[in-house]
This record gives C-alpha cells, structure tokens and sequence, in this order.
C-alpha cells in the first residue's frame, strides 16, 4: 500500500516539474508576451498543482494536507488574477482600464 | 538541511551575485524593482539552506514583499524625472570614493568570516536551555520577546518614527490627508473579486502565523507583514480607501503596539526588578499581552508605509 | 522518497531560475513580472517538497506566506506599471 502511493507521489511530483520546466522553456522561447503568460499559466496551475497532488499521498495530518491545498488555491487565485491583468497591459494598444 | 555545500548551495550564491549585481545596473527603476524582489526571494531560498525557518519567512515577506512595495512606489513617484539632470550625476572621484569604501566593508565582512574561531561563538545552547523560565517554545520568540525585548521596543519605535517621517514628505496643504491615490474597484472587476476571496483567508493566515509563532517559526512581525499585505491588496483593489493619517483611531492604532510594550516594560521594575524583566510565572501572559498590539501596531505602521505620504487633501 | 523529494527540489528551482533570463531581457514590463511570479511559484512548490523531504513541516508555513505576499507583489507590479505607463507622470 505504502509503495503505491510512493509510486503516486513520485508519479504526480515528476509531472509537476515537468510542467515548471515547461513553463519555463515556454516564458524563455515564445515570441511575444502574451504566450509567454500562457506558458506560465502551466507552471503557476498544473506544476504546484501536481506538487501539492503528489506531497498529499505521503502520509500526514488533516491540517498539513489541508495547509497544502490552501496553498495551491492562494496561489491558482493570485496567479489567475495577475496574470489576467497583466495580459490586459501587455496586449498590443495597452491597459485600457 | 545538511553540511555538505551541494552545486545547488553555489550556484544560489553566484545567482544571487549576479541579480544583485543586475539590479543595481537595470537603467529602468521598475526593472531594477523587479530585480531586487526576485533577489529577495532567492535569498529566501538561502535563508532556508541555512536552517533559518524563522529569518526565511521574514526575509520573503519584509525583504522581498514589503521593502517591493515601498520601492515600486517610490519608482512610480520618480517615473517623471528618470533621467538625471547633467548636473546630478556623480562625479568620477565620488564614484570611485563610493567603491573603496565598498570593497573595504566587503573585505572586513569576508575577513570576519574566514577567520571566525571554530567552533563560532555562540549563545544558543544558553538560550535553549533558559527558554523554559519564558513559557515559548520557539527559541528566535524568547530571544525577541524576552531575552532582547528591548531591541524589539526600539524597533516598533523605529519604524513609527519612519512612517513619520513619510507623512512629513506630504505637502501643506494635504497635511493630515488621504494617502495614495484613489483606486476604483469595477464591482464587477477581477481584482475587487480576487481580493474579496484572498484577503479574508490571508488575515486569517496571518493571524494563524502570528499566534503558531510562540511554538514553531512564524510570530508578530510575519504575522504583521502578512496583515498588512493583505490591508493594502484591499486598497489596490479598491476596497478599501485608505485612511486619513489624520484620523484619532488610526493614530491610537498606531501607538497602542510600543505604549503596550513600554508600560509592560515600566511595570517590569515593579513587578521583577529591571525594565523589560517578567515574573517567570506571568512570562508568557506578558509576552501575549505585549504581542497582540504590537503585532497590530506594526501591520498598520507597515501598510501605511507602502501606502506613502498623504495626496489628497481632507474635505 | 525524501532523496527524490528533494532532488525534485532542486529541479524545479533550478527551472525556475532559469526563468530569471527573462528579468534581464525583457523586453516588456509585463515580462519581468512574469519571471518574478515564475521564481514565486517555482519557490513555494520547492519549500513544498522541502518540508516533506525534511520534516520540516514549517517550511509548509514560509510557502504559505511567500503565497500572499507573492499575490500582493505581483498586484502592486501591475498597477505600478498600469500607473506610471498609463499617466506617464
């Protein structure tokens, strides 16, 4: 049982990295910054998403995997707002608040 | 957190150097913003691979967090006069003055370093084994609460004669006014709904960290810095406006944190023999006591410092 | 599975870093803030993994922390931006 959810957890953190490294080479390689956010959208939801997903199959207290979770929703709420209003002053023609 | 220095310890340590060594060239202040926040938190990351779970915290949240605030606002004020007159720019003897001195400090830090005693000198083994008479469980909290109460006090101070200074900088004629400029939130806006969700979760957040800072990492000036994030997210958002400096409740909020402190402090010649000094019965009773208005004294001190001098006039 | 954890650590942080290319080139504002909220995120899964590669559950406090201020940052940059570019003062 415990080396399933080892396997679990090794699966989804991998998975994780995958995405920040993808969303790295993605903020590095795209040409304008409007893909770039895109780019960093996949780190930002799905990277710490998987993270948080893989440290939650290791055995722990209610409250650790309930910090955990809160983690990852403070950080999809902030990162979906930011970079919604970023994309807003990077378009071509500006903010227009 | 081990001994060995992992390739991972050096090139944090060249990274560092090198933002450090951006930010201060970046032609653009707001780039140079940008530079010294990404600083911050590599030095988080430092902080952390030196088993400092008190100072990484703090570091991420005041360096990184707070200290960007108040540099983007201050950047933002500048964004008129960016290019310095021919007149302002310094000399090459200054210039040169400014980079003896620098390479002096530098070498008299690396020099202390290198040639501490080994084992470094140190008072933390007193310090755990004292910390029972001060009722925490958190060594770094005994040390700011009680074993060096006074820096602490001094501290609060600091930064209330800091914010003053701020207020200072306004002009005349809105003395005592609003500062920062209005910001208007779009009821149906995207950063109203954001702040309307984060900024409940982090008080509770920052309360949480300031409380669990008795027994684990975390205490008032975290739990403060958090507090006051979140206060000026709700005033970016346009929540909240910010209020008028002027204003009576604002000011006791302000001072309630240091007068608590110090009169904690006076009562300590009574009630143990020395200023600062607690009955070992009552050591942690004190210690909250002193903590909740600090805490609140300091995340207001903090938010009204981001928010800047005052620019709107009273009506 | 604390070795892989940590190693996963470095991973991601090194990754991240990478990202801080974009701080220096740009070219845009919105990119440098961009790469400022990579090197949040890539901290904060990176003291995640720490804290359970440790046991050191208050690592999981640090990230919760980084997580606000990180949401506050990244706000004031964009209405800093939005401000100083929009009124050109």
């Amino acid at each position: 049982m415990s080396f399933a959810l080892d396997a679990l957890t090794i699966l989804a953190v991998s998975t994780g990295a995958f995405f920040f490294l993808a969303g790295t080479v993605g903020l590095l390689r795209f040409p304008d910054a409007l893909s770039r956010l895109h780019a960093l959208t996949k780190a930002d939801n799905l990277g710490l998403g998987l993270v948080v997903l893989g440290l939650l199959f290791q055995p722990e207290e209610l409250f650790a995997g309930l910090k955990l979770v809160t983690v990852w929703l403070l950080t999809l709420l902030a990162g979906a707002t930011v970079t919604q209003l970023i994309a807003r002053t990077a378009r071509p023609g500006g903010a227009q608040e | 957190m081990t001994d060995r220095p992992l390739a991972l310890d050096i090139g944090l340590a060249f990274l560092v150097l090198g933002v450090a060594v951006w930010t201060i060239a970046a032609r653009d202040t707001f780039a140079a913003v940008v530079g010294f926040v990404a600083f911050g938190l590599l030095l988080t990351l430092v902080w952390a691979r030196l088993a400092a779970p008190d100072v990484a915290p703090t570091e991420a949240a005041i360096g990184s967090g707070v200290t960007g605030g108040l540099l983007l606002g201050a950047s933002t004020r500048l964004h008129g006069t960016q290019t310095p007159a021919p007149g302002e720019k310094p000399g090459a003897i200054l210039r040169l003055a400014a980079a003896a001195l620098c390479t002096v400090v530098s070498a008299g830090l690396a020099a202390i370093v290198l040639l501490l005693p080994e084992p470094a000198p140190t008072l933390a083994p007193q310090a755990a084994t004292n910390i029972s008479a001060t009722g925490l469980g958190n060594p770094v909290t005994a040390v700011l609460m009680a074993y060096r109460a006074i820096d602490t006090l001094l501290e609060t101070v600091v930064l209330l004669l800091a914010l003053v200074g701020v207020w200072s900088l306004a002009p005349d004629r809105v003395w005592g006014g609003f500062p920062g400029p209005r910001h208007h939130a779009d009821p149906d806006g995207l950063l109203p709904f954001m702040a309307q969700l984060l900024v409940p979760v982090g008080l509770l957040v920052g309360i949480y960290i300031f409380w669990v800072g008795s027994v684990a990492p975390g205490g008032e000036f975290q739990g403060a810095t958090i507090l006051a994030a979140m206060w000026v997210l709700a005033m970016m958002a346009g929540l909240v406006d910010a209020p008028a400096v002027s204003r009576r409740w604002l000011r006791l909020l302000l001072v309630a944190g240091p007068a608590v402190f110090f009169a904690i402090g006076l009562a300590g010649f009574a009630m143990a023999g020395a200023f600062l000094a607690y009955p070992e019965a009552y050591a942690k009773l004190l210690i909250v006591t002193i903590e909740v208005p600090v805490t609140l004294s300091i995340a207001t001190m903090l938010a009204l410092l981001v928010a800047g001098p005052p620019e709107r006039a009273l009506r | 599975m604390a070795d892989f954890l940590l190693a996963a650590a470095g991973f991601v942080l090194a990754t991240v870093t990478l990202g801080l290319v974009r701080i220096l080139r740009g070219p845009s504002e919105a990119d440098r803030i961009m790469a400022a909220q990579l090197l949040g995120s890539g901290g904060i899964a990176a003291l995640l993994l720490l804290a359970e590669a440790m046991s050191v559950p208050a690592a999981v406090d640090v990230a919760l922390t980084l997580a606000l201020l990180a949401a506050f940052v990244s706000v004031a940059f964009v209405k800093g931006f939005a401000r100083s570019g929009a009124d050109g003062a």
